[in-house]
């Protein structure tokens, strides 16, 4: 099979599950009242004279998208199992590894929305001035959302099809999810810091060959998680 | 069933041989000069994280040939190995706060190799969980292949990291690019120490390799009575 085949037939995949959501509109919403709801919550967990929001906001933004990411990672095969559609999916003249490519965009546009919202929410809720790091605030999120979306999105596959699913998935996910997020906040409050752009530059690193190795494997593990 | 008797007389003489490790340790090694005799913990400590480490890696090896071969054996050992490694990680876990109370003065500190210690058992205890989850037994086998090999390519990350942070963490002394920098009878110890571990997880792994199989027997019986 040929690479432009591959893209194409995995944004075939991605266009049907973007235009799902673009139609009901309901777990998008669903899932950005949640991030204002996180966000709210946190800004009542804290004692803002004892801790400052530039040392917490990394923090509170990391958190926030993590949760959310899972929410909206757990929405992504959940679509499929109706009327068993995962069954006409897999019968379509078309490599396993675009399905999972495909799935992995989608659900790739839907987090960047959800963070595309909270990062600007995080500002205004907390007083942390984006704009003069917004390039390389961007990178660290694109980054690591990579990271934990391609795990997520393998492993949904499975957990779809599980007892407690909802459940499954965050236990599973985050022992994954962690290493991204270590590094993300570490990056992200220097950058919050105001701090120069080569201290953050081995955490990018990490980030980006987690990202690379990550995602080779999903593509050759995802025909093994749907049925034969 | 003769599998699971050589099993249970691995482990038995295993248990002799590591109360041996522990006479030795007690009587003929050295005290240490700085830690006194909280360091003979680390006869218990090391052996059992290098085992913890290994299991996940010799499951994620079981989990590729696994998805190749399709040989139910291998999944049975990955299983084993994974319960094998989760008694290593517990293990780790316990004695770790009991050395660092002394040491550190605090029982647990968020240290990198500490934390990611704590994610490997909670990988094992995912892996467990999700093998638990589905029903069907092949699907069971795919899958929990998929997140074996997730896991085995985890590790080399926590690896990196600990490298990364600054730590409390004592820093390897035997298994490091230069020679080991402990004395020899210390040293002699510790080998000893790692080969009843060796021992112990080869005793582990074959009864529980050994009770599957019975499980699976009895299933395939039950289902024969229910077919009937």
């Amino acid at each position: 099979m040929r690479l432009p085949d591959l893209v194409r037939h995995a944004w075939a995949v991605a266009r049907k599950d973007l235009l799902v959501e673009y139609r009901s509109r309901t777990a998008i919403l669903a899932a950005i009242a949640f991030v204002v709801l996180v966000l709210i919550v946190f800004n009542f967990g804290r004692d803002p004279t004892a801790v400052s929001n530039v040392d917490l906001a990394p923090s509170i933004l990391w958190v926030t998208f993590t949760f959310a990411a899972i929410l909206a990672l757990n929405r992504a095969f959940q679509l499929e199992l109706e009327n068993q559609a995962l069954d006409g999916l897999l019968l379509a003249p078309i490599q396993r590894s675009s399905i999972y490519l495909g799935k992995l965009i989608a659900n790739l546009a839907f987090v960047a929305l959800i963070e595309v919202i909270g990062v600007p929410l995080l500002a205004l809720f907390f007083n942390v001035r984006i704009l003069p790091v917004m390039g390389p605030l961007a990178g660290v999120v694109a980054l690591a959302t990579v990271g934990f979306v391609t795990v997520g999105t393998l492993f949904s596959a499975m957990t779809v099809r599980t007892r407690f699913a909802e459940l499954l998935l965050p236990v599973l996910l985050l022992p994954f999810m962690i290493p991204p997020l270590i590094w993300a906040v570490l990056a992200t409050g220097r950058l919050f810091a105001a701090r120069p752009l080569s201290e953050i530059e081995g955490w990018l690193k990490m980030l980006a060959a987690y990202d690379i190795v990550f995602v080779g494997i999903a593509l050759l593990l995802f025909p093994a998680t749907v049925n034969e | 069933m003769r599998m699971l008797r050589v099993g249970r007389w691995i482990t038995a003489l295993s248990f002799l041989l590591l109360a041996g490790v522990y006479v030795r340790a007690l009587v003929y090694t050295p005290v240490e000069r700085f830690q006194g005799l909280a360091q003979k913990i680390y006869y218990l400590h090391v052996p059992a994280a290098i085992w913890a480490e290994t299991a996940m890696i010799l499951v994620g090896l079981a989990s590729i040939f696994y998805l190749f071969l399709k040989d139910p054996r291998l999944d049975r050992f990955a299983e084993s190995s994974a319960e094998a490694g989760t008694v290593f990680a517990a293990i780790v876990l316990t004695t770790g706060p009991i050395w660092g109370k002394p040491i550190w003065g605090t029982w647990w500190s968020w240290d990198a190799r500490l934390t990611l210690t704590l994610f490997l058992c909670l990988l094992y205890v995912g892996y467990l969980l999700l093998r638990g989850a589905v029903a069907d037994p092949a699907a069971r086998a795919r899958f929990a292949a998929v997140l074996g090999i997730c896991g085995m390519v985890l590790v080399p990350f926590v690896h990196l990291s600990v490298y990364m942070f600054r730590t409390l963490h004592p820093m390897p002394i035997v298994l490091k690019p230069s020679a080991p920098s402990l004395p020899p009878s210390m040293l002699s110890t510790f080998l000893l120490s790692l080969f009843v571990f060796t021992l112990l997880y080869v005793g582990f792994v074959v009864q529980r390799y050994a009770l599957s199989y019975l499980r699976e027997q009895l299933e395939a019986a039950a289902d024969g009575v229910g077919h009937a």
